[in-house]
């Protein structure tokens, strides 16, 4: 397998993208574009209730969202790893 | 009040004295042949393994941004001027998630250390290259007069300074100056990595103590959010208008409040400290991974944030040795108010300490730029590496001699500023780095052309926000957008023209078919990773060594 047998035969290979799940790329932009649009969006947190304990909503509500992105990045860590699995260059199929 | 408290004091100045001493004996950590190269001293010999780089990257993460400047726009003004930082923090993760492999790749491939190496790579343009090298340079200098001012604060609180006198005023932060520039310039990068290690064992104890102990002992977050209401309710004298924000109110708010956030992110990852620092992990994901793990620095910073309401809870009084109230000297006075002296003195350190790494490795990371893309690129070619070494040494003086003149002439009422400053100029960088690493559609003059235009809009527009107390210029980082008419962060609309001007130049060049330059990247070097042919296992002059020093491991 590591024989080299799965080298292209075409020199440019690597003048190209690799190929790549297109639909779950995506997926992984979307995730990934969830808490940006959510927290500059500050109309749709800046107020006090539901409070939180003595906490009010945009305080806690900024925290938690802490715990949200980190979920969302690894998520889209997982999916962008199966979309385009690494295509590995092998000295002499480059220019 | 500002009573010098002996006890607090003499720990402070133990503990200053403690990684002053470790600062200079760090030249001889590891025993270099001869500090006489920039891999020596810019790199420390490149043997950092992966447990110093760990401390390194921490040194960026808790500066006097976090310690100083966030708690005390929280206590001057409230959320929008420092709660921001949080969101800034937060977005932060996922907008690096998607272009830092891609640059990560492509640097491995072809050795890049500086963003300004990559432009060089893509575009061959002498000139872009050295726009981005400048900028890094210039960006840096407010970044590290922040933490000058952070001493400083730690210093006036402790009683150190003051008198009418201009020399006597500065004179304490002067010799912390000295001493910072006189160990870096003799240890190189060895200095703050060996510090480090003093500096997160006491800033984690300081933090832990402070979020657990200090609410409890003014009752409660209750009592807390309810003093912060008030006061922001407040009108002040100056103006009638409200002291500042408790919620962002308005669109006026939510607009500054969100570019802020958003301009902030999309600046930090383009210092040179930043970059050098994320090029230096081991593989393509380890970034994306971290990535995902990283936003949890965000809850601490929020927290931290919070400790300058804390303090209008707790009635702190920051008042500088001139009399005057100073919204910079609130978490040194809550620490000296409310802790016993003995760890009171450990605090301060904590902060001094946490604000000298941080300056130590910015003011290195702009030295090596200035060496690599503009003295080797433009002044002399064939320097040898005992030159490359001295100009960096001197180099790294002359960044910091700026950040005082910085210290010295701006206003130090709203340190955040500084921050902000730099983050105007170094994200006119974005373009020509972010942009190229995804198309050539740009083209290189037109690149510049928006560089240009976007550093003169922003730091014009900067200049002429004044202060309504002081009556400074600087004063802020906010203006009206233009078209839109809400106040936004300048950054981000200096930005917004840097593209459109780019974007119209391009398409003018591209209709006249002029040359775009060559580019000695191909497609592929966008996804390399480790153990591909010339993906190095570390960038040359990045951790470990590459072609053996020749040395006992």
């Amino acid at each position: 397998m590591t024989s080299g047998n799965d080298r292209a035969d075409d020199p440019t290979l690597h003048e190209t993208t690799p190929p790549a799940n297109r639909a779950l790329l995506t997926l992984a932009a979307v995730l990934l574009a969830i808490p940006v649009i959510a927290l500059l969006w500050v109309d749709s947190y800046a107020r006090v209730d539901p409070k939180l304990g003595p906490w009010p909503f945009f305080f806690w509500y900024q925290f938690l969202w802490v715990f949200i992105t980190a979920a969302l990045t690894y998520t889209s860590y997982r999916i962008v790893l199966v979309a385009r699995p690494h295509r590995p260059m092998h000295e002499g199929d480059e220019r | 009040m500002n009573d010098i408290n002996g006890v607090a004091l003499t720990i402070l100045i133990l503990l200053f004295a403690l990684v002053t001493v470790m600062g200079f004996y760090a030249a001889r950590w590891r025993r270099p042949h001869s500090m006489e190269s920039l891999d020596e001293w810019g790199l420390g010999g490149r043997k950092f393994g992966t447990w110093v780089t760990w401390f390194l990257l921490g040194g960026d993460l808790y500066t006097a941004y976090t310690f100083v400047a966030v708690p005390a726009a929280m206590f001057a003004t409230g959320a929008v001027a420092g709660f921001f930082a949080v969101p800034y923090t937060i977005v932060l993760y996922p907008i690096i998630f998607v272009f830092m492999a891609r640059l990560w790749s492509v640097s491995h491939r072809h050795g890049y250390v500086t963003p300004a190496d990559f432009v060089r790579g893509r575009y061959s343009s002498r000139g872009l290259t050295l726009a981005i090298a400048i900028t890094g340079f210039l960006a840096t200098m407010p970044y590290i007069a922040l933490q000058l001012v952070g001493i400083q604060a730690v210093l006036e609180v402790a009683g150190l300074g003051g008198g009418s006198n201009w020399v006597a005023k500065d004179a304490p932060l002067f010799i912390a100056f000295a001493l910072l520039a006189a160990y870096t310039y003799s240890s190189g990068l060895r200095a703050p990595a060996v510090i480090a290690f003093v500096k997160d064992a006491l800033i984690y104890l300081v933090i832990i103590v402070a979020i657990i102990y200090l609410p409890s002992k003014v009752g409660g977050w209750e009592a807390i959010f309810g003093a912060a209401e008030e006061k922001m309710a407040t009108p002040n004298p100056a103006t009638g208008a409200p002291t500042g924000s408790f919620i962002p109110t308005g669109i006026d708010a939510h607009w500054a409040y969100a570019t802020l956030a958003l301009g902030s992110a999309l600046a930090l990852f383009m210092y040179p400290h930043s970059i050098t620092a994320t090029l230096s992990s081991q593989s393509r994901n380890t970034i994306r991974r971290n990535a995902s793990i990283l936003p949890a620095y965000s809850f601490i910073l929020g927290l931290l944030a919070l400790l300058g309401w804390v303090a209008i809870a707790a009635g702190t009084q920051p008042v500088g040795l001139d009399g005057e109230p100073n919204a910079q000297l609130v978490i040194p006075q809550l620490f000296e108010d409310m802790f016993p002296s003995w760890f009171a003195g450990v605090a301060w350190a904590a902060i001094a300490i946490g604000a000298l790494v941080p300056a130590a490795i910015m003011s290195i990371a702009a030295a090596n730029t200035f060496t690599r893309n503009v003295y080797k690129e433009f002044v002399r070619p064939d320097a040898t590496p005992k030159q490359e070494a001295k100009v960096s040494k001197l180099a790294s003086l002359v960044v910091k001699v700026f950040a005082l003149a910085f210290v010295l002439t701006l206003d130090k009422q709203n340190a955040i500023n500084f921050q902000l400053l730099g983050g105007i100029w170094i994200l006119q960088t974005l373009p020509a780095i972010v942009f190229s690493l995804y198309t050539k559609w740009f083209h290189r003059w037109g690149l510049l052309l928006g560089w240009a235009v976007g550093m003169v809009y922003g730091t014009i527009s900067a200049y002429q926000v004044v202060n309504p107390v002081t009556g400074a210029h600087f004063g802020g980082s906010l203006d009206p957008i233009p078209i839109i008419g809400h106040l936004g962060y300048i950054a981000l609309t200096a930005f917004v023209i840097n593209v459109g001007v780019a974007a119209v130049v391009t398409l003018a060049l591209r209709a006249g078919k002029v040359s775009n330059g060559t580019d000695e990247t191909i497609a592929g070097d966008y996804f390399a990773d480790a153990g591909d042919p010339r993906v190095m296992k570390t960038l040359p002059g990045l951790d470990e060594s590459v072609e053996g020093v020749s040395d006992s491991r």
